[in-house]
C-alpha cells in the first residue's frame, strides 16, 4: 500500500471523499439542522472538534488496548462508549461556558453521539489502516468537509424559503435534490486526488 | 393479554404511515450508501431488521429495570451487542459481502431508526409488540432500500440481483451508481410518497365532512 501524506488525506477528505457527498455519513443532522447558517456553522464546528478528538482517542484505544488484547471485534462497543462519554463531557462544558451556543444547538448536541460521521470516521480509519498522523489528517479533513457541506446547504436553503416548491417536495425532498446537485459539483474535484 | 397495538396496525405504521426513511427521514445514511446493488441492500436490510427487532425486544424487557438517566447508554450497548453479532456472522459466512458493506455494518449502531424505535416505542410497550414494531420498521427500511437499489442497479449496470436483465444494447448510466443519483432517487421517492399521503389525508377529511 502506498503511504499517503497526511495532508493529501486531509484535502481528499474535504473535497473528493467528502463525508456527505461520497460517504453519506451524518445525513440525519445534515438535513435536520441546515436551515440557518449560524446554527449549521456551530454544529459543524462541534462535529469537527468531536470528530478529531474521538478519532485520536479511538486510535489510541484500538492500537494500544484492543489489538494487543485480541479484542478488536469489540471495537463497535468501545468506540461508541468513548464517543458518548466525550460528547457528554463536551455538553457539560458548553452548557457551563458557552450558553449561547448551547441554546442554539439545543437537542442536537446529544445527537452528535449518534451522528454516523463520527463513528464512521473511526471505522474508516481502521478499515483503511491509517497510521496516527494519517488518522489526524483524515479526521480534521472529514470534519471540515462536513462543515463545508452543511454550511453551503444552509446558505442555499435560506434563499429557498421564498421559492415556491411542489408541496410533496418541500423540506427533506428538495434538500436531498440540492445535495445531489452539490454532490455532482463535488465530483468535479475527483480528478485531483483519490483515497480509498 | 398483551399490552399494545395490534400487529396489523404496527405493520401499517412501520411500512407506510410512519415509514422510517420516507416519513421520518431517519437512517438514510446507509440507505444511500449501500443501494448501488440490490444484494447489498437486501443483506443490509436483513441485518437491520435483526438488530432493530431484537434490540427493541431487549430494551422493552429491561425497561422497568433501567434507571432513566442512563437508559441511552444501556440502549446503545444493547444495540452494539447485536451489531457485533451481525458483523461477526457476515465476516464468517459472507466475507465478500462484509467487505462490500465496509463500515456501514458497524454504522447500524448509529442508525437513528433503532434508537428511535427504542425510545419511541420499546420504552413504553411490552416485549412482543416492541419486537413486532422493530420488525415492521426494519421492513419499511428494507423495502425502500430495495426500491432505490432496483432503480440504481437496473439503470447503472443493467442487472437485477446481479442477473443481466437489459441486453447488450443498454448503455449503463454510470451516474446511477455514483452518489448524486442516490440523493436524486431518494428525493423523488419521498416526493411521490408525500404526495400520495397528502391525498389520503385529504380523502379522509372529506369523508368526515360528508
Amino acid at each position: 500500500m502506498i503511504e499517503l501524506n497526511p495532508f493529501i488525506i486531509f484535502f481528499a477528505a474535504i473535497f473528493t471523499n467528502n463525508m456527505i457527498f461520497s460517504n453519506f455519513l451524518g445525513m440525519c443532522s445534515y438535513i435536520a439542522v441546515s436551515r440557518e447558517i449560524p446554527t449549521s456553522l456551530g454544529l459543524g464546528q462541534a462535529v469537527t472538534f468531536v470528530l478529531t478528538c474521538t478519532t485520536i482517542i479511538n486510535y489510541l484505544i484500538y492500537h494500544y488496548a484492543l489489538l494487543p488484547l485480541g479484542l478488536d471485534y469489540l471495537r463497535f462497543i468501545v468506540f461508541i462508549i468513548s464517543i458518548a462519554a466525550f460528547v457528554q463531557l463536551l455538553e457539560m462544558f458548553v452548557e457551563r461556558y458557552l450558553p449561547n451556543l448551547y441554546y442554539a444547538l439545543g437537542i442536537f448536541l446529544p445527537l452528535i453521539t449518534v451522528n454516523c460521521a463520527i463513528l464512521g470516521v473511526s471505522l474508516f480509519m481502521i478499515i483503511r489502516n491509517y497510521n496516527f498522523l494519517q488518522s489526524i489528517g483524515f479526521s480534521i479533513g472529514s470534519g471540515i468537509g462536513w462543515t463545508l457541506a452543511i454550511v453551503a446547504l444552509a446558505g442555499i436553503r435560506q434563499k429557498l424559503k421564498k421559492a415556491s416548491i411542489p408541496k410533496g417536495l418541500e423540506g427533506p425532498g428538495i434538500t436531498l435534490i440540492i445535495t445531489g446537485l452539490m454532490a455532482l459539483a463535488f465530483i468535479g474535484f475527483s480528478g485531483i486526488v483519490q483515497i480509498q | 393479554m398483551m399490552k399494545g397495538d395490534s400487529p396489523k396496525k404496527i405493520f401499517k405504521m412501520g411500512l407506510w404511515e410512519d415509514n422510517p426513511i420516507l416519513v421520518q427521514i431517519i437512517g438514510i445514511c446507509s440507505a444511500l450508501a449501500v443501494t448501488n446493488l440490490m444484494i447489498n441492500s437486501l443483506i443490509m436490510g436483513v441485518g437491520l431488521i435483526f438488530v432493530t427487532a431484537l434490540s427493541s425486544f431487549t430494551v422493552s424487557l429491561l425497561r422497568n429495570y433501567t434507571p432513566k438517566h442512563i437508559r441511552m447508554m444501556v440502549q446503545v450497548l444493547i444495540i452494539a451487542a447485536y451489531v457485533i453479532i451481525v458483523d461477526i456472522f457476515l465476516k464468517a459466512y459472507m466475507p465478500e459481502m462484509s467487505k462490500a458493506l465496509g463500515p456501514y455494518v458497524g454504522l447500524i449502531i448509529t442508525n437513528c431508526i433503532i434508537m428511535g424505535r427504542a425510545e419511541a416505542y420499546a420504552q413504553k410497550n411490552s416485549p412482543i409488540p416492541s419486537f413486532l414494531d422493530g420488525v415492521a420498521s426494519g421492513l419499511g427500511y428494507t423495502l425502500v432500500l430495495l426500491v432505490i437499489a432496483f432503480i440504481r442497479e437496473l439503470l447503472g449496470f443493467g442487472t437485477v440481483f446481479g442477473i443481466q436483465v437489459l441486453g447488450e444494447w443498454w448503455t449503463p448510466w454510470t451516474i446511477m451508481i455514483m452518489p448524486p443519483a442516490a440523493f436524486f432517487i431518494l428525493a423523488v421517492v419521498i416526493w411521490i410518497t408525500k404526495t400520495i399521503q397528502e391525498k389520503e389525508k385529504d380523502n379522509e377529511k372529506g369523508q368526515v365532512a360528508n
